[in-house]
């Protein structure tokens, strides 16, 4: 089998994703080639030697619909002779584009591969492609469909985590996140996003609240309790009937930043890496897709990780750095619970209940933070993951060169 | 040529007047000469150029069309399994169809509607191209399949929403609630209200004006109110929350909720023909299921033929109730006095203190005024219904009664004495009842003149609200007593099932095991909330615990202790009666008290006594919820069985009923004997074996069954 290394990573800064947030009035598809072609400016790359650009974008409707890395490649000038390719797995998608290019590289089909994402929450509406799973009576019958916040909650009542639990894990979020900033932790990544006439307008995440204290935290109401109350909860204790009662414990201020973003992988064969100059960073080591159930649908994390791991020959204490995705504080802190890991190994730089989670493009993001905090502290393994909506998660696993 | 079931008159304007009047039955319901008459009626007015229009109406004044006949349905069923789908499919679309050929026929037809229109009468008259429908408030229309397991099946859920939107029309379809003629205009689901004697000409000048033989939805431009679709985000958001909404109520036991979401979701995508082609599909998988005809022989046939007195004695003359003397004016007494007058009989309530009397009569007064605040009742009949209680302390009052009820303290000498009093002024041979819910009747019987006269008439509560009433017949009652028994719970409008007395008769006796079991379970470290919601998400009305709450757990304490002393050695100890006896220790009395199984705080929902669990530890081992819904709804099912096997109830029908509207047994099912032909009697034994090892004989199996499996019988045919 063919290794397939990383080369490069570049992510656009996250704005927040409203109508008020910095990148609100640039096209998704501007967001993702200026991303693509910085990494192309910053590698000096033969544009003919790249196979493919494979991109995760969750609700690929209207200005994201149609596979948009394809044409996002021609906006970025990668000229007609790149083909593009748009993957779905809802939030694990730009860590499923990162893998699926190294998948092409390690099965021989491919050379030099782009994997990344983009998620303009903004301007495409969470959950405007709709899907039989949201609102097919026989789907969402035969799933026990409910809204993502009901599962976190779920996995709160059941594993045990309290509101304080959650609300003292996002502080964390916050803390880490503002630390590694200032710390400069994300200078390598960050392209700063400019508008068509070259204003700079975002350079850094602007969703982050820094000041943040469980104090304030325990102010807010949580976002769920009457949706539950409407019947989400009867749906999802059903499945769970040792639940006497439901623990609502999320509000926006521990669960992910609705943000818009665009990251980018640049992956490629050790020979490809030669001919172009270029410096291998770290090698993909294996990835692993898993489905749960559907209905708590974000339990999937421990379950991939350990997947992962035992297709690598690998155990956790093998790994260095965690970074799991925090759609909610409960996800993690459940991950956590069933890796037997404490939280101060997972997340070191912040995640996505400070910074934000631009769908598609969260996954690929994660996947450059780890390498950038494998070679900052000298570690060896990564393990990236993802809760996944559906019932899914996804895990990849690197280890620096 | 004479009809059987549509009469059909030409007038001299060209107007084919087709009148429902079906023979054979007391209401108008749709059977086969309905279908194949309005077939030919429908035909004719399309091929004779003659005819301008037809208008459709009733002959009858208590129904203009109460919907198909379900007998016909279950009689088609019983045939099914020598049908294909694809022959039941076609067999359920053919009154599609012949709808949808009422709408496409070419010639304006008007629906001109003069009384109760449910199920396939809304369904024809959602197909006509105008509606008229007579301004009076009692006319209910509404589409209550779903109420016997079934969707509606004759375009219900493809011409309601398009009429009056998706987000409006879901709850009409899936709770089956009527609306009134105003509401029906409201919701768009009739053009015109008018005068009874008017409503036909209002049709006729409709077609004489120029009425259009077509309809909205085949037009090309038309558009759902409210939306369409599944791009409409208004759509989105109506099929993300109604599943759920849906659930939470019926705990996912009842399919027909999915498959009219689904017939509603999918139909409305597609024209009108194709959409229903998509209803039908949905309506025979309800056909194929076992839920719809086991809930449409117990909650729709035998329901009415108990409710029409299928006990009774043939021989007996018509005993109806003018003046009933009711002994006891507690909650169980106050209830029957309030549905008693309510049918307009009158009521002596008698207590030991005229306090008690008073405070009984009150309990009548605060339902009235309940009911005046939601007009549900208008001021007169309020007032008739307060003047026909007279709330008394004095025997003498008794005199003229035609029916003693007796509803004082569980206790035989208290029962007696007031039985001897009553006695004392009642007419001779008065048929007396009790309300006694653990005494048995051929005791209490001893204590009145006439044992052929007394009988039991035991009410559930809240009094009001439970609609069935156990009549318990002991060793000496009489046909006299029986009858007049009956009679009277069809006066109150209460459903009656007959049984033989026993201990705990049939009713309470069944439903005991229910929390026993339950209790059973937390002694071996069951986790309570497991126990509890298995029962709930299996469609028991309420949970093993938070009945036994409501029950009282000194009273299933003092049962217990009964049952014990009576039984003697053959007393089966369950751990159960541990549990109780320790919670009654512990002063935890249930709801009255506000603790029990549940801690009831006072602005927060109760929940469950955390203490339980250091009482009874977890177990490490769970069960599968699978396993804790089959002991509960088992070991129902099996005392059932006991009680048929002991002639306590004598036919499956009344066990079925008696369950489901006397402790709230899963409707689902159809009852716990459909249940177990549902589930094979074979299978049935096995699995109740296998319980029976694993947890002691509660669980073990009749021979009555062994017998069924051997012989391959079931209980119904």
């Amino acid at each position: 089998m063919t290794d397939a290394f990383i080369y490069d990573h570049v992510r656009s800064p996250r704005g927040r994703g409203k109508k008020d947030g910095s990148l609100h009035t640039i096209t998704p598809i501007d967001l993702l080639s200026q991303v693509l072609v910085a990494v192309r400016e910053r590698n000096e790359f033969d544009i003919a030697d790249l196979d493919d650009v494979v991109t995760g974008c969750v609700t690929a409707v209207g200005e994201q619909g149609g596979n948009i890395g394809r044409f996002a490649a021609i906006m970025a000038d990668y000229t007609d002779e790149v083909p593009g390719l748009h993957v779905n797995r809802f939030c694990a998608s730009g860590l499923v584009a990162a893998n699926y290019a190294a998948a092409r590289i390690m099965a021989g089909q491919a050379d030099m591969m782009i994997g990344c994402g983009v998620e303009s929450m903004s301007r495409v509406q969470m959950g405007f492609d709709g899907g039989a799973w949201l609102f097919d009576p026989q789907v969402t019958n035969k799933i026990g469909s409910v809204l993502q916040g009901i599962s976190a909650d779920m996995i709160a009542t059941k594993y045990g985590f309290s509101r304080d639990d959650c609300d003292e894990y996002a502080v964390l979020s916050q803390q880490r996140a503002k630390a590694a900033w200032d710390a400069g932790h994300f200078k390598g990544a960050i392209l700063p996003i400019r508008d068509s006439i070259g204003r700079t307008m975002l350079d850094h995440d602007e969703h982050m609240r820094p000041g943040t204290s469980t104090e304030d935290l325990a102010a807010l109401k949580s976002s769920f309790n009457d949706m539950g109350e409407l019947g989400f909860n009867s749906v999802i204790m059903q499945k769970y009937p040792e639940i006497e009662r439901m623990n609502h414990v999320h509000h926006a201020g521990n669960s992910s930043g609705i943000v818009d973003g665009a990251s980018a992988v640049l992956l490629g064969t050790e020979e490809a890496g030669k001919k172009h100059d270029l410096k291998p960073r770290a090698r993909i080591v294996g990835f692993a897709d898993v489905g749960t159930d559907p209905s708590i649908m974000l339990t999937g994390p421990g379950k991939s990780a350990r997947k992962a791991l035992e297709r690598a020959g690998l155990t956790k204490d093998d790994i260095d750095v965690w970074e799991v995705n925090e759609a909610f504080a409960s996800v993690v802190l459940r991950f956590c619970q069933e890796m037997d890991l404490g939280t101060d190994k997972v997340n070191v730089n912040g995640g996505a209940i400070a910074m934000g989670h631009p769908l598609g493009a969260t996954g690929n993001m994660l996947l450059g933070t780890a390498v950038d905090e494998l070679e900052r502290t000298g570690g060896r393994y990564a393990l990236v993951t993802l809760c996944v909506a559906g019932g899914m998660a996804t895990a990849t696993i690197i280890e620096r060169v | 040529m004479t009809h059987k079931a549509v009469k059909f008159e030409l007038d001299n304007d060209g107007i084919a007047l087709m009148t429902i009047d079906v023979d054979g039955q007391s209401m108008n319901i749709i059977n086969k000469d309905f279908m194949s008459e309005l077939d030919a009626h429908i035909k004719t007015i399309a091929g004779d150029e003659n005819i301008k229009g037809g208008v459709i109406t009733s002959g009858r004044d208590n129904a203009f069309l109460a919907g198909a006949d379900l007998n016909m349905i279950l009689g088609d069923l019983a045939m099914r399994d020598d049908a294909t789908p694809e022959e039941i499919f076609e067999g359920s679309f053919s009154l599609n169809k012949l709808f949808r050929e009422v709408e496409t026929c070419g010639k304006p037809i008007a629906v001109a509607i003069n009384g109760l229109t449910l199920g396939g009468g809304l369904e024809l008259s959602m197909a006509c191209h105008y509606r008229v429908v007579a301004d009076n408030d009692k006319i209910k229309l509404g589409l209550p399949e779903v109420q016997v397991g079934l969707i509606p099946g004759a375009g219900g859920t493809q011409r309601l929403p398009r009429l009056m939107g998706i987000q409006l029309a879901l709850p009409y379809l899936l709770q089956g609630k009527n609306m009134n003629p105003k509401q029906a205009l409201s919701n768009n689901v009739v053009h015109e209200i008018a005068p009874a004697d008017e409503i036909v000409d209002k049709a006729k000048a409709w077609i004489l004006g120029g009425g259009k033989a077509e309809q909205p939805w085949d037009q090309k431009r038309f558009k759902i109110p409210g939306g369409q679709g599944v791009y409409d985000p208004n759509i989105v958001q109506t099929f993300m929350g109604a599943p759920a909404m849906t659930q939470k109520q019926t705990k996912n036991n009842y399919p027909a909720t999915v498959a009219i979401l689904s017939a509603v979701f999918e139909g409305h995508q597609l024209p009108m023909d194709q959409a229903i082609d998509v209803e039908s599909r949905y309506f025979t998988q309800q056909l194929l299921g076992t839920i719809a005809p086991n809930m449409i022989r117990t909650l729709f046939v035998n329901k009415n033929k108990a409710d029409k007195l299928v006990r009774r004695p043939k021989d007996q003359p018509e005993a109806k109730t003018k003046k009933l003397g009711m002994l006891g004016a507690g909650l169980m007494g106050a209830g029957i006095a309030y549905v008693s007058a309510r049918a307009g009989i009158e009521v002596v309530l008698l207590d030991r203190e005229m306090e008690y009397a008073e405070k009984g009569k009150d309990y009548s007064k605060t339902l009235v005024e309940k009911g005046l605040k939601r007009k549900k009742i208008t001021q007169e009949k309020a007032d008739k219904l307060l003047s026909l209680i007279k709330p008394t302390t004095d025997y003498a009052d008794l005199e003229g009664c035609d029916l003693i009820i007796e509803a004082v303290l569980e206790d035989p000498k208290v029962k007696a004495d007031v039985t001897k009093k009553a006695e004392a002024v009642i007419p001779d041979g008065c048929i007396y009842g009790s309300n006694t819910s653990t005494l048995p009747i051929t005791m209490l019987a001893k204590s009145y003149g006439h044992e052929d006269k007394f009988i039991g008439i035991h009410f559930f509560s809240p009094v009001d609200k439970m609609p069935l009433v156990e009549i318990i017949v002991g060793e000496n009652t009489g046909d006299e007593a029986l009858a007049k028994a009956l009679d009277y719970v069809r006066q109150i409008r209460k459903t009656p099932i007959v049984v033989n007395d026993s201990r705990g008769f049939y009713t309470s006796r069944c439903f005991m095991t229910y929390p026993l079991e339950a209790s059973n379970m937390l002694a071996e470290g069951i986790a309570p909330a497991l126990i509890e919601n298995s029962g709930v998400y299996a469609g028991m009305a309420v949970g093993p615990f938070a009945v036994n709450d409501e029950v009282g757990i000194d009273l299933s304490h003092h049962i217990g202790e009964a049952t014990k002393a009576a039984l003697g050695d053959k007393f089966q100890k369950e751990a159960s009666h541990d549990v109780i006896g320790k919670l009654y220790e512990l002063g935890r009395n249930g709801k009255k008290n506000k603790k029990g199984f549940y801690e009831y705080p006072e602005d927060e929902k109760k929940f469950l006594w955390p203490g339980l669990q250091d009482h009874y530890p977890l177990a490490d081992e769970q069960p599968t919820q699978e396993e804790v819904t089959k002991r509960l709804l088992y070991r129902q099912a099996l005392e059932v069985v006991r009680c048929m096997d002991e002639n306590v109830v004598t036919a499956a029908e009344d066990a079925d009923i008696g369950a489901i509207f006397g402790w709230g047994f899963a409707p689902w099912t159809g009852g716990p004997i459909s249940m177990i032909d549902t589930i094979g009697i074979s299978t049935f034994v096995e699995e109740c074996d296998a319980l029976a090892e694993k947890y002691g004989p509660a669980f073990k199996v009749p021979e009555s069954l062994r017998k069924m499996r051997s012989n391959g019988s079931s209980f119904y045919p």
